[in-house]
């Protein structure tokens, strides 16, 4: 078979590019080796935050932001997108300074998604919190969504906007010839123009494939899950200084997570969790939110995805091959990106430029030597 | 503090292998969730010693308590109600008990989880008034308790059989027993002659039959079961030979044969194979029961379904293989030929084949309004729904309906999930998956966790 666009991993940045992409008329085959979701993309908090951006990632942030905020649409469901606030509390005197600096700085460029709670405003948007939190940064556009109602919306739409997936397809091999790609797969053949490296953890697997060798770490990300409890907590929640995001689901489950790492198989393929790891990101909840101690965890898992020195994600073109543009390293921090950079991709798949600048997401600052013949 | 060898279970293969460990000097712990060594089959054994229910209760359990006594008197460390809710490499195990997390660490494993009755759903198999026979009988060993009203029995297989027998002794109430086994088949009788070296066994089967037939209801092959009731039980319906019953019921008490537990080697990455026969996912072991991760072995129900002696038979050849991995084996082989361990196993197991002949895994069709996952209530329609538009992969049926992340982690509905989608897929159901079973295996409060924190800096 082939297309224009080949989109090699089904994870929500896969699915987007591909969905943009053929709304912009372009024939588009989206291959996943498990299925969609499989990895990341289901195993994120979903977080919807702007709070605490990279300055290099606020353009692409902020512009996401909008698109959460009508994303029936875009992709026909609400994704389970709530506004429902992202707050990050200061613990002590040194955690607010920094936050309040922050906040400043924002404020300075006119940028507003961020603004200073108080005391006593914490404690009217989260009542529960422990009483030693001084106050924090709050940001009421900002939210949260259910990451597998998003990947089926996304994939509906991608596969009404005519984009064919192939699950259970795992790509062995790329060659360029005659200005054509050729991969070979676990489901035959396929022959594109132009592919999309949205591999996640497994990104430098696939351009390596494609003769581009390059480098990046893996983050293993571990999340938990309580039992169902009544409504109690609004907003996500985080900490300052500390590895710790707090939110409550539509289901009521508490959901815990904020960056505390599994531990990665020697082979790169999988990753499993680290219980004293996670105690500490636990413990960090429970002083947050005493009442919640005797809450049961159900379910405990490590996602996994690639990760860059500085945490920013790549997005552009390959440097050293023609008819590649990479799509990963978003560092644990990629779902609230999903609209704009898919429409990025599209830019640079179909018309070659976007407007955007995405000089800090240079794919020379994970360039590997290529290996000698 | 590190141990030799950690034993998750105190029944027959674990207390057998205990015992054995432990007289060859190896530092042994045995940790259990019930308060009282014996396992499911002989729970209660040291409290049950005499009187009506201990006689009620039968040989078979009586005998349970020379080993429960002898693994007592044994060195081996034993911590009851205590719960392992998370295991890492090397061997680092989890534990709670009284509300507090723990570490401790082992050189080798082993797993005498024994086995899990097999979860068959059916239309109002979640109202209050249906459950299944072995609760029942847990029941009956705990405190000598029986179900009052209309009591009726459905299912196949001799656990239901035996509790029918126990609970008549003990002049409970039964209304009636379904046998939904349907006539045995050549593949059965093919299977008998086998069976008589097991003659005590299969005569005392017979028995319980016979004897139930004289005393109450039995209706044969029994088809399309039904619960009904507003908020509780109230009637249950079935088809036999093309006529459909309807009658009052309080109770129903149901079984489907058993499974073996495992959670805890899916969860550790093991090897396991699919037994077509009987329906069920087990372990990969070697003849020593060791799984394909070194150093984790498992002895009895918990690596195939072969009941209480051969649980103890293979509790001894365990015992053997691991003494020799730490250093105080000597001849194993020798040792195993002495024993007439393979020959005492054999034995065991002669009744076997009859028994997954008589009594295959049930595979009617089930009804799309039919709750299969009961912690989050996903429906078999809906989780037919959701595979249709992709792969045969529990996993993706699970991100997509919820079902299966309850806080029973699929105990409950893993394998009708799996028949669910060989059915929708057209492939056999043993090339469908398991659910990726995430810790804890069993649930721990955030405080517990937390606190294990504590206690690792503090120590």
């Amino acid at each position: 078979m082939n297309a224009d666009v080949l989109v090699i991993g089904g994870g929500l940045h896969g699915l987007s590019a591909a969905l943009q992409s053929a709304r912009r008329g372009a024939s588009v085959i989206l291959v996943e080796r498990h299925f969609l979701g499989r990895h990341a993309s289901g195993a994120t908090a979903a977080g919807v935050r702007t709070l605490g951006r990279h300055a290099a990632e606020l353009p692409l942030s902020l512009e996401a932001a909008g698109d959460w905020h009508k994303m029936g649409d875009l992709v026909g469901d609400d994704c389970g997108f709530v506004a429902c606030g992202q707050l990050q509390v200061a613990e002590d005197e040194v955690a607010f300074s920094a936050v309040k600096a922050r906040v400043e700085r924002l404020q300075a460029k006119g940028l507003s998604h961020e603004r200073i709670v108080r005391s006593d405003e914490l404690r009217t948007l989260v009542p529960d919190l422990a009483p030693h939190c001084l106050g924090g940064s709050w940001a009421v556009g900002d939210g949260s969504a259910d990451p597998h109602r998003t990947i089926r919306a996304f994939r509906d739409a991608a596969v009404a906007a005519g984009v064919h997936i192939k699950e259970e397809c795992k790509v062995t091999a790329l060659t360029w010839r005659a200005q054509v790609w050729r991969a070979e797969t676990s489901q035959g053949s396929i022959e594109a123009k132009v592919i999309v490296n949205a591999g996640g953890a497994w990104a430098a697997e696939v351009a390596a494939l494609a003769g581009d060798p390059l480098d990046h770490a893996i983050r293993t990300s571990m999340m938990v899950v309580t039992e169902r409890t009544a409504a109690r907590i609004g907003p996500v929640v985080s900490s300052f200084g500390r590895k710790l995001s707090f939110k409550q689901t539509a289901q009521g489950t508490l959901l815990i997570g904020g960056g505390s790492q599994g531990r990665l198989a020697a082979d790169r393929q999988s990753a499993t969790v680290d219980v004293l790891a996670l105690a500490s990101s636990v413990r960090s909840a429970v002083r947050l939110f005493p009442k919640v101690g005797g809450m049961r965890i159900v379910r405990a898992w490590a996602g996994m995805e690639a990760m860059t020195a500085d945490h920013l994600p790549v997005i552009g073109f390959s440097r050293r091959v023609e008819g590649l543009v990479h799509a990963f390293g978003f560092s644990g921090h990629g779902f609230q990106l999903v609209p704009s950079v898919g429409r990025v991709l599209a830019d640079l798949v179909c018309e070659g430029h976007t407007k955007h600048d995405l000089a800090a997401f240079d794919i020379n600052r994970v360039a590997a030597e290529r290996a000698a013949a | 503090m590190t141990y030799d060898v950690l034993i998750v279970g105190a029944g027959p293969a674990g207390m057998s292998a205990a015992v054995q460990l432990s007289r060859l000097g190896l530092a042994v712990v045995v940790v259990d969730e019930q308060p009282a060594p014996g396992g499911q089959i002989w729970r209660g054994v040291e409290r049950n010693k005499s009187g009506p229910l201990s006689q009620a209760l039968g040989e078979d359990y009586r005998k349970g308590l020379s080993l429960v006594e002898t693994f007592r008197a044994s060195p081996a460390e034993y911590m009851p109600e205590t719960q392992v809710w998370h295991i890492e490499e090397g061997w680092s195990v989890f534990l709670t008990s009284g509300g507090r997390a723990r570490r401790v660490c082992a050189r080798v494993l082993l797993f005498a989880t024994g086995a899990q009755e097999r979860p068959v759903p059916f239309p109002g198999w979640t109202l209050p008034g249906v459950m299944t026979v072995g609760a029942a009988q847990i029941l009956l060993k705990s405190g000598g308790m029986l179900p009052q009203g209309r009591v009726w029995i459905a299912g196949a297989g001799p656990l239901p059989l035996l509790y029918a027998t126990q609970a008549l002794d003990l002049r409970g109430q039964l209304s009636g027993y379904l046998d939904t086994s349907g006539r045995p088949g050549l593949a059965a009788l093919q299977k008998l002659p086998g069976a008589w070296r097991d003659l005590a066994g299969l005569a005392k089967g017979a028995g319980w039959l016979r004897a139930l037939r004289r005393k109450i209801e039995f209706v044969r092959d029994v088809k399309d079961l039904r619960a009904e009731g507003e908020g509780r039980l109230q009637h249950i319906e079935w088809s036999t030979q093309g006529r459909r019953r309807r009658v009052e019921a309080d109770v129903l008490l149901v079984h489907q044969g058993v499974v073996p537990r495992i959670h805890e080697t899916l969860a550790l990455g093991c090897a396991h194979d699919w037994r077509a026969d009987q329906g069920y996912f087990a372990p990969r072991l070697d003849r020593w029961g060791e799984t394909s991760r070194p150093g984790l072995f498992v002895a009895g129900d918990a690596g195939g379904i072969g009941g209480w002696s051969a649980a103890m038979v293979s509790g001894e050849i365990v015992a053997l293989a691991i003494a020799a991995r730490l250093g105080k084996g000597g001849d194993v082989e020798e040792l195993r030929r002495q024993a007439r361990l393979d020959d005492r196993l054999a034995k065991a197991l002669a009744l076997r084949p009859l028994l997954d002949a008589l009594y295959p895994p049930p595979r009617e069709r089930l009804a799309d309004e039919t709750i299969v996952c009961r912690c989050e209530d996903v429906t078999a329609g809906t989780i037919r729904a959701a595979t249709r538009t992709s792969v045969p992969d529990p996993n993706a049926v699970k991100a997509a309906t919820r079902c299966g992340m309850g806080p029973c982690q699929g105990r409950q509905c893993g394998y009708t999930v799996q028949a669910l989608l060989a059915e929708v897929h057209g492939v056999p159901a043993g090339s469908v998956a398991f659910f990726n079973i995430r810790p804890p295996l069993k649930p721990i409060t955030l405080s517990e966790i937390a606190s294990l924190e504590d206690m690792e800096t503090a120590g």
